[in-house]
């Protein structure tokens, strides 16, 4: 309701046709069915863009700006959504066809034992199974960490907080690859566990941990939870792990979403890590298998491996795409 | 370890503020009284004043971050000074791997390389994403369907994307993309095939595969423009055009800076698309930095050079750092403007 009634200014402007403005303030809800009024209530006070109701209601600024929103959607429709989709189509098309005909819209005989064959006949399972594991073993460190560590930091307190705050955050301006030698130098031989960690999980599950972006996020999200609630909480004699547990945990559910988003997904799309640490097929992630796969099995199997290692990003993205986009739009903001 | 060191002058009843502060002014500015209030010397006191429990909580951080952090950056610093083989005990070498990468002559090729990449993707991905974003930020309807078909290709994975276009740049006439240019009358292009096509045709993917990420993040900061700038600049009757120019763009000035030197660092760490798209050819026309690093370490028949590969990267490491804080010093009076 509120943001139909911010903008008297505006109204004052469309003198053209004050009739319709009014009814188009008062019954809000009709005003997304029209174009030239502003979008559904934002979420945010959004109420424009660059182009006021004005503009849009100018032939010389609607025309060319609506044909372009149309042309950028058939653009985004063909470059972003067609690759996939031509991947779904050529996952259940027989190799033959898809080397002859690569783009013809409809497969002329539909495989569907590709999809059986990439799963059990090359154990696509097997790495299947393990992406998980390194996706469910990475979130749940990274969480661990940045929850514990960004509450210590940032509610607790201690007095060399400063200091080691300062030291995660100064991990955020060496480059990863300075990482590369020394940390696989570290899994051979790790410190006080003796055994060397190749090919076991750990080797990805730890570094990940080690996430300073983390924990900035989740100590700025700490920082901006008012203070008034921990004192109350410590006046009630609450201690350390009961304002952990009871108070901060569950009010820092918006964060430890955005964290574990981008734990899962840069889980499932690491590459040169675990192709480093993970040299036996049996417990390497999709990603590192499926470039070794290319020579060996036939193109409709082949592809239809590749569809099936892109199903799960994409179930998760269209499920929490509200997350996602947050978080990529996050990204930014801290980063800026 | 150090941890044991801060854990005993924890209590120390003077607590030096100076260098935190200098560290992080807003931890002490908010700190709450109650923390400062019981101080004293024994051990006892330390644990009741919830020394222990602050430690335990910092404890999963100090462990990963420590073993799987900090101190293999110390470490790379001191390998990229040794000979080592991991067989015999490290040697301290001097400049000796410095001097060494230098005078391999794919170092200059993999820099070349390296810089091209990233020229041409901030040729082809720097603008693109803003223009899209500009567009979208004005779509009155399905505005989401426009950012989710926009992040798409963010969410396939690398590795199958780079495969898939791999796929779609077979050079034979009845490759993918071959196909589609015959359809505007162009004759098949030799895309990862020919040392001249083979970079422009890593960075098209690259391209394809980041922008949706930077376009969310300039929908995010155009959101984040003012309404009424946009309301007194039409006051003044600015046109759409101008509005973008005066209004638009100056408030993305500080998001725009960020990404330019942010993909700049990105796009000089390339190592997936040459990797597995060409492996380097042909002809060592794609060999970049990372695959040079990678070259040394993992890659070597006479086993791991790990002093050159780390004498490499912390080269690239410093020139990034040494770029960063010049764009930043260069840009500074034009961003805060």
């Amino acid at each position: 309701m509120t943001s139909t009634e911010t903008r008297p200014t505006n109204d004052a402007d469309e003198t053209p046709l004050p009739v319709r403005d009014a009814l188009g303030s008062s019954t809000q809800t009709l005003v997304s069915r029209r174009p030239r009024r502003r979008r559904k209530p934002a979420k945010e006070a959004e109420d424009r863009g660059i182009a006021s109701g004005a503009d849009w209601r100018r032939r010389s600024v609607r025309f060319p700006l609506g044909t372009s929103q149309i042309v950028l959607l058939v653009f985004l429709v063909v470059a972003g959504l067609g690759p996939i989709l031509w991947l779904a189509k050529s996952a259940i098309t027989p190799t033959q066809d898809t080397l002859r005909t690569p783009i013809a819209l409809f497969p002329h005989g539909v495989d569907w034992a590709n999809l059986a064959t990439a799963w059990s006949t090359v154990h696509i399972d097997v790495q299947f199974v393990n992406t998980l594991w390194v996706a469910l073993g990475s979130w749940l460190l990274q969480v661990l960490v940045a929850a514990t560590g960004g509450f210590a930091l940032s509610v607790l307190k201690p007095k060399y907080a400063g200091i080691v705050n300062g030291l995660v955050l100064g991990t955020l301006f060496v480059p990863a690859v300075v990482l590369l030698v020394p940390l696989y130098l570290t899994i051979l031989h790790p410190p006080l566990i003796g055994a060397s960690l190749i090919n076991t999980f750990w080797a990805v599950w730890l570094p990940a941990g080690a996430n300073a972006f983390n924990i900035l996020l989740v100590k700025r999200f700490f920082d901006n939870l008012p203070r008034e609630i921990f004192e109350a909480a410590r006046t009630d004699g609450a201690g350390p792990f009961r304002l952990f547990w009871s108070i901060v945990l569950p009010m820092s559910r918006p964060i430890l979403g955005v964290v574990s988003v981008f734990a899962i997904i840069n889980a499932w799309k690491d590459y040169l890590w675990p192709l480093l640490v993970l040299r036996d097929p049996a417990v390497q992630p999709l990603s590192v298998r499926l470039p070794t796969l290319q020579r060996a099995i036939e193109l409709d199997v082949y592809l239809a491996a590749l569809a099936i290692s892109t199903i799960i990003p994409i179930i998760l993205f269209l499920i929490f795409q509200r997350l996602f986009l947050r978080s990529a739009g996050l990204g930014g903001a801290v980063k800026g | 370890m150090g941890l044991v060191r801060m854990l005993h002058s924890a209590p120390a009843p003077t607590p030096c503020f100076p260098t935190k502060d200098l560290l992080l002014m807003t931890t002490i500015a908010k700190a709450p009284p109650s923390t400062r209030v019981r101080q004293r010397r024994t051990p006892m006191t330390w644990v009741r004043g919830g020394g222990l429990s602050n430690l335990v909580f910092l404890l999963p951080l100090l462990f990963i971050f420590g073993a799987f952090s900090w101190w293999p950056i110390v470490q790379a610093v001191v390998m990229s000074f040794q000979k080592t083989n991991l067989v015999t005990p490290a040697l301290f070498v001097g400049w000796d791997n410095f001097a060494r990468v230098l005078r391999d002559p794919l170092f200059f090729t993999a820099i070349k390389n390296t810089g091209y990449f990233a020229l041409l993707a901030l040729i082809f991905g720097y603008p693109v994403p803003l223009v899209v974003a500009v567009l979208m930020s004005e779509v009155r309807k399905w505005k989401g369907i426009f950012s989710a078909l926009a992040y798409l290709p963010v969410v396939v994975p690398p590795v199958v994307a780079v495969l898939l276009w791999k796929f779609f740049y077979d050079a034979s006439p009845t490759g993918v993309f071959n196909v589609m240019l015959s359809w505007f009358g162009i004759g098949p292009q030799p895309w990862i095939q020919s040392a001249a096509s083979a970079m422009p045709s890593l960075v098209l993917e690259a391209t394809w595969a980041a922008a949706g990420g930077t376009i969310i993040i300039y929908l995010a900061a155009l959101t984040g423009v003012a309404p009424e700038l946009y309301d007194a600049a039409e006051v003044d009757g600015a046109s759409i055009w101008r509005k973008i120019w005066h209004v638009t763009l100056p408030q993305l000035r500080g998001v725009l800076l960020v990404t330019l030197i942010l993909q700049i660092i990105g796009t000089s760490q390339v190592f997936l698309e040459p990797f597995l798209f060409t492996g380097g050819g042909p002809a060592n026309s794609t060999v970049t930095i990372l695959q040079l690093i990678y070259r040394y370490a993992f890659q070597n028949s006479l086993g791991g050079n790990y002093g050159a590969a780390t004498a490499l990267s912390i080269m690239l490491a410093v020139f990034l750092a040494v770029l960063s804080w010049v764009y930043f010093k260069a840009t500074k009076a034009w961003s805060t403007n």
